[in-house]
């Protein structure tokens, strides 16, 4: 899984913040951790086409009525990032998790893909 | 302990990666109570008439192992994140590792006029929401003109 940073039309009129991830690998598919703080879960969107995911998220949270911002350090009211998913992952059996602002995605290797143990026989 | 990967799959995203890191190391802030930005949790701050907002952007943590205390006019938010990063005899590799582990403690100085026995605290969506409330005193009030 690679990150693809070759941005689209849509990535480049709208200004995003790029969530932090962690990747990891183990012997039988990837888990993603992103941070998406502010986002409800009916605002996060998650899609897989082809062999690209891309993770969106839009932040809201609440406001008192003419709060005047002094200081900002999220700024822009949208977060996304796109990965490239390599061949041995199924995008089919992605899992997702979203809970207090952070998403973990569970993509499993394919079948083919999968570590087997062979058995060495000595004769 | 953690292996990158030896052989890029993308050399941009990998260049990127460096680029931020850079920027990261480099991005010297000039506030006296440390890292303003980049640090964790990011902070919005905001004010009203009446009240002062203050929103720290701290995902996956549990609400109870927060400590938010105010002294003296100093708002101190502090904690702790576990790494989600396997360890040392799980056999995983992380090949992105950018997400904040370990224990973080941001301070904000917050005007005179608030009034530290009416905060309210509140943790949604990974969002620490803190409201001070400004006393009555120092509210704007319309005189009227007789």
């Amino acid at each position: 899984m690679s990150e693809t940073t070759a941005k689209t039309d849509a990535g480049l009129k709208e200004a995003n913040l790029m969530p932090p991830v962690d990747v990891i690998e183990d012997a039988n598919g990837i888990t993603l951790h992103a941070d998406l703080p502010g986002v409800t879960k009916d605002k996060l969107t998650l899609q897989v086409e082809a062999d690209t995911l891309t993770i969106e998220g839009e932040v809201s949270f609440e406001m008192p009525a003419g709060m005047e911002s002094i200081h900002a350090e999220v700024s822009l009211p949208r977060y996304r990032r796109v990965f490239t998913l390599s061949k041995e992952l199924d995008p089919e059996k992605v899992s997702a998790e979203f809970h207090h602002g952070v998403l973990k995605l569970r993509i499993p290797k394919a079948e083919h893909a999968q570590p087997r143990r062979v058995e060495v026989r000595v004769a | 302990m953690m292996y990158r990967t030896l052989f890029p799959r993308d050399m941009f995203a990998e260049l990127d990666r460096l680029q931020r890191e850079m920027q990261h190391a480099f991005d010297l802030s000039p506030n006296i109570r440390g890292v303003a930005r980049g640090g964790f949790p990011a902070m919005n701050v905001g004010s009203t008439a009446a009240s002062v907002e203050v929103y720290a952007f701290a995902p996956g943590i549990d609400p109870a192992a927060l400590d938010v205390q105010i002294e003296k006019g100093v708002l101190t938010i502090a904690g702790e994140r576990t790494s989600a990063l396997p360890g040392k005899e799980d056999k995983a590799t992380a090949h992105i590792d950018e997400r904040f582990s370990g224990r973080f403690r941001r301070v904000v100085s917050l005007p005179d006029d608030i009034d530290p026995n009416g905060v309210s605290a509140r943790y949604r969506d990974g969002v620490l929401h803190v409201s001070i409330p400004r006393r009555e005193a120092a509210q704007p009030r319309r005189i009227t003109i007789q």
